[in-house]
């Protein structure tokens, strides 16, 4: 640069231009940085913490002693830990399924143009997901009693003596199923969105072809649909890892522990027992196991290839 | 020809009929809890438990909303939860809206790594974290305080960083230049211009920040101990837990906690359902 005392233009272009870029970054670092502390002190530090604790001894009156692989051994030696993973597999195998299937069927036959008056339809779909959760509980505790419950009586006008539901080992499980099914409005809502952006010209196409209804559902709208069902099913199947309030409320993980589900028995060894340590190296065995299933599904449902 | 025409017709007519038929049994059995939760809340305790089931109650009585009202104090646990869900609110519309900013309207080295850094967050379980941060939270005593449930909502919250940034980001920048070309720095430009644009995505932060709290159960289980710190979930699975509950009571306690959430719905629709719909379509 020449010891001149005018700059030329360019260069004072490029001094202004790196010194705005400058302050543009500097704000952007403090715009940001309630994000950067959080993430530093509500997710990193515990996400460190946990798993350190994971391979100690620690209740939480006393410090932490190493215990190595201890903690991981011996949950895969406790029947309950197995139990838990047993009916948490049962529900996103079962559960999960059915709740998809019901959400989508319904949304491809709300979504039928030539179906008239079911705009009311998708409000009644979504309302039982603003319900709080305990309220929830409390409604499907009432619903499904054995003796005068809703289902029960209504099974009876046709005839079938209900189950136990609640306090059956064997139809528990179920009873929480029907009940993710009555929480499906968002995964509806979500179908619907999805299933709007698919052009009427296609159908129109398809329809020309000679396709009725059912073969332009199963052919057109649901291909189109994989991500919306890959991002769907990858929230169900969180949801049921973290489903905490359902069993902790309904059925405390009975009877004879087939509703004893991950989470719940995470916060048992952690709040109830006080096995922090216990309870840590539960929390990261989800991690990875939930990780490897995301993994999975995504390649189930083969995201980011586009076919022919 | 004209036969086969009016079978054709009669088949359309028989399958969106059976259509119509199964969408509305499927809306029957989705409302008929909250239909029994009504009913049930105007019922006296022995036509509760009568054996078979009575869709109507033979005496309708207002004595277990008194008793919500009366025999628990109700509005204790009301202004404890109003107090976490207000501040929650406040908390995560001033915090995500700043971040969103950050991420959406301004250009820096890196940016778009650390979003996806996020977006990941967001699969994160909470399980992970929950034993640490009670720990740390027992160390410096704010268990048994509103504070573990408020803070973090004035650090940010993924989902909402998420929903709010694809907003901003569809905002021209001829709005933040024309700003800067009158002098106004960063922040103004935020607050003056930007912020008035974005009531619908503020209006749907808000809306969902209200309902997470409102509904928040394992966070006032975990972090509140004693019972004049309830919100009303926990003050609700505590009453279901004791030894003779009261059903009465909780379902007239029921209807009373969805009531507000119901109108709150049927005031804003269209940004609930935004909410969710912008969360399943993303990039």
């Amino acid at each position: 640069m020449e010891k001149t005392g005018k700059l030329s233009k360019e260069e004072r272009r490029k001094i202004n231009g790196s010194r705005m870029r400058r302050r543009e970054a500097k704000n952007g670092f403090l715009f940001i940085l309630p994000w950067i502390i959080g993430f530093l002190v509500f997710t990193i530090y515990p996400i460190i913490s946990s798993f350190y604790y994971s391979f100690c001894n620690y209740s939480v009156i006393n410090t932490p002693k190493m215990i190595g692989l201890k903690n991981y051994i011996n949950l895969f030696k406790d029947p309950t830990f197995i139990a838990s993973c047993k009916n948490t597999l049962f529900m996103i195998v079962v559960g999960v399924p059915v709740q998809m299937l019901t959400a989508l069927t319904v949304s491809i036959m709300l979504n039928y143009k030539k179906l008239h008056g079911t705009g009311w339809m998708r409000v009644v779909f979504f309302i039982p997901t603003l319900v709080p959760t305990v309220v929830a509980c409390l409604l499907w505790i009432w619903v499904m009693q054995p003796d005068n419950g809703v289902v029960n009586t209504m099974l009876s006008y046709i005839g079938i003596k209900g189950p136990g539901w609640l306090a059956s080992p064997t139809w528990s499980k179920p009873a929480f199923v029907l009940m993710m099914v009555w929480t499906c409005g968002n995964a509806l809502i979500i179908y619907l969105a999805g299933l709007q952006d698919v052009p009427d010209s296609l159908y129109d196409a398809a329809a020309i072809d000679g396709a009725g209804f059912f073969n332009q559902s199963i052919h057109i709208a649901i291909p189109l649909l994989r991500p919306t069902i890959l991002y769907n099913v990858v929230t169900a199947v969180i949801g049921v890892f973290q489903w905490f309030a359902e069993p902790y409320i309904m059925t405390s993980g009975g009877p004879s522990n087939s509703t004893m589900f991950y989470s719940l028995y995470l916060y048992q060894n952690a709040f109830t027992f006080f096995k922090m340590g216990y309870a840590s190296a539960q929390a990261w065995i989800m991690l990875v196991v939930a990780m490897a299933i995301i993994l999975v599904l995504f390649k189930v449902f083969r995201f980011g290839q586009e076919d022919a | 020809m004209v036969r086969n025409l009016k079978v054709y017709r009669l088949c359309v007519f028989l399958r969106r009929g059976l259509m119509y038929l199964v969408l509305f049994l499927f809306c029957l059995m989705f409302l008929l809890p909250f239909f029994f939760l009504l009913t049930g809340s105007f019922k006296t305790t022995s036509e509760l438990f009568t054996v078979p089931f009575q869709w109507f109650p033979k005496h309708w009585t207002l004595h277990n909303y008194e008793a919500v009202f009366t025999q628990i104090p109700f509005w204790r646990y009301f202004r404890n939860t109003m107090l976490i869900v207000i501040t929650t609110v406040f908390g995560g519309l001033t915090s995500n809206s700043l971040i969103a900013y950050g991420f959406a309207r301004l250009r820096w080295p890196g940016r778009d790594k650390v979003f996806m850094i996020v977006i990941a967050t967001m699969i994160l379980p909470y399980q992970v974290t929950l034993i640490p941060l009670y720990l740390m939270y027992t160390k410096i005593h704010w268990v048994n305080t509103f504070l573990p449930l408020i803070i973090p909502s004035f650090f940010g919250n993924a989902f909402f960083i998420f929903m709010m940034r694809q907003f901003l980001v569809g905002i021209p920048m001829e709005i933040t230049e024309s700003g800067r070309i009158d002098g106004a720095n960063e922040f103004q430009i935020f607050l003056q211009l930007i912020m008035p644009i974005s009531k619908p995505v503020l209006t749907t932060v808000a809306i969902m920040s209200f309902l997470r709290a409102w509904n928040d159960f394992l966070g006032p289980l975990v972090f509140l101990g004693s019972d004049n710190l309830y919100t009303l979930s926990l003050a609700a699975s505590m009453l279901r837990s004791k030894l003779d509950p009261n059903w009465e009571l909780l379902l007239a306690l029921g209807v009373v906690m969805v009531t507000p959430v119901l109108i709150l719905f049927f005031l804003l629709q269209k940004y609930f359902i935004q909410g969710i719909t912008m969360s399943g379509i993303k990039g």
